[in-house]
């Protein structure tokens, strides 16, 4: 399979503050891939070096081979959702996708119509009098009706409803079975957005911790529960992800188990239960459990 | 679904429990990769890694430019791995909980009989 996204070392400093530290990973072609992590961990910068919109400080980023810096023909065959998106000022809905095939080879103008229709878009309204969630909307209907080869979302459903939400997902996945292209889903709703993902890369403080098929990733880790002694002489010098306790219980979340490991936890007396991506992701990006992994 | 099972093996679980229920017959077609992602709501390659899982375990076979369709002999097939791992997935839990509950083995063994005289007629 061919590789659309392929990072090598990439920095990015603002004067003082290090954005992202020595970055590296690929992406293959045709893969929907969640961009995960916290509040201020470099993903937004890290989409906008991957779209040109920003220089590296150091490090090099090739997407479709080509560095993305002012090259039309990388350019044109990426759509970039922001989190916040401004448009013109008088602008209308109904420019907005008016305005977007010139931009976007692949739109599907019969494919926009019923999003608008899904998502119920005022189309006559001005941008600026849109709520957060329809705003969210008009960005969710352009990042798909393009078609683009490679298409970022970041944080995509912003004051989307549920409803919105589960629609945006339906719709993503239905169209991508029929015109396969990569796509980059930077979002805090990890539990929503799990089962989508083939690959999940995980940014933490500007570094990668996490880049890996969302199986594997998935499956990366186990809880064990049961009493505390039973539970610390069977997990013993394995490194925790995270400890628990209360009263005389302990539940404590370590590496995957082979399944003789399982059944010797569950001849002793211990539940185990499965670790959510999300529940992964807090475990190893929250600074209160990495400060226990080290006193450990 | 059971979280703690890879998403993909589930889906070959669900297909297989669909062929040991009758609900998808041999020799019958069975809804596409994309189908099932699109119903599951998973994403289209792990949705795929689990058909391909029963192809390799020839309980699915591929008809070129048509699609999957459940192999002959599969019913039986599935059946004979399943009980394998009846003891393991069934009777060892069964046995722990029993354990810490104070049920004897003879007790237990009691329950199950007098369950299945319940379901007379049923093999």
């Amino acid at each position: 399979m061919s590789t659309v996204i392929e990072v090598s070392g990439l920095s990015k400093r603002f004067g003082k503050v290090v954005a992202l530290d020595n970055v590296s990973f690929s992406v293959g072609q045709n893969k929907i891939c969640g961009l995960l992590g916290r509040n201020g961990a470099g993903k937004t910068t890290l989409m906008q070096l991957l779209t040109g919109q920003q220089f590296a400080t150091s490090g090099t980023i090739e997407i479709f081979g080509r560095s993305p810096v002012e090259t039309a023909s990388v350019l044109e065959r990426i759509c970039f959702i922001k989190e916040s998106q401004t448009y013109p000022e008088d602008f209308c809905v109904k420019h907005v996708f008016a305005s977007a095939p010139w931009f976007f080879g692949g739109w599907d103008a019969g494919f926009a119509d019923q999003l608008i229709d899904d998502f119920r878009i005022p189309t006559n309204r001005r941008v600026k009098k849109l709520s957060r969630g329809q705003l969210s909307a008009v960005g969710v209907v352009v990042g798909l009706a393009s078609r683009a080869p490679l298409t970022f979302f970041d944080e995509p459903y912003l004051g989307l409803d549920a409803v919105a939400r589960q629609t945006f997902y339906d719709r993503l996945l239905e169209d991508y079975a029929e015109h396969p292209r990569t796509v980059i889903l930077s979002t805090h709703l990890i539990d929503e957005v799990s089962n989508l993902l083939e690959h999940v890369i995980v940014l933490d403080q500007g570094r990668v911790i996490i880049d890996g098929a969302a199986d594997d990733v998935r499956s990366s880790a186990t809880t064990v529960v049961g009493p505390r002694d039973a539970v610390d002489a069977f997990v013993g010098d394995r490194a925790a992800l995270s400890r628990q306790g209360v009263g005389g219980l302990a539940s404590v979340t370590i590496h995957a188990l082979t399944s003789d490991e399982r059944h010797a936890a569950g001849d002793a007396g211990l539940e185990l239960s499965p670790v959510s991506l999300q529940q992964l992701i807090i475990h190893r990006t929250n600074s209160s459990s990495r400060e226990f992994e080290q006193s450990a | 679904m059971d979280a703690m099972r890879p998403i993909f093996i589930q889906i070959a679980q669900r297909i297989e429990n669909d062929i040991l229920s009758g609900a998808l017959l041999e020799e019958t077609q069975v809804p596409s990769t994309n189908e099932f992602a699109g119903f599951y709501r998973i994403n289209p390659a792990t949705a795929g890694k689990g058909v391909n899982l029963l192809v390799d375990a020839g309980i699915l076979y591929k008809k070129r430019g048509i699609g999957m369709f459940v192999a002959d002999g599969a019913l039986a097939r599935i059946r004979a791995n399943r009980r394998e791992q009846f003891r393991d997935e069934f009777v060892r839990p069964l046995l722990a909980e029993a354990a810490g509950l104070g049920i004897s083995r003879a007790q237990l063994a009691d329950m199950i009989l007098s369950d299945t005289n319940k379901e007379e007629g049923v093999a």
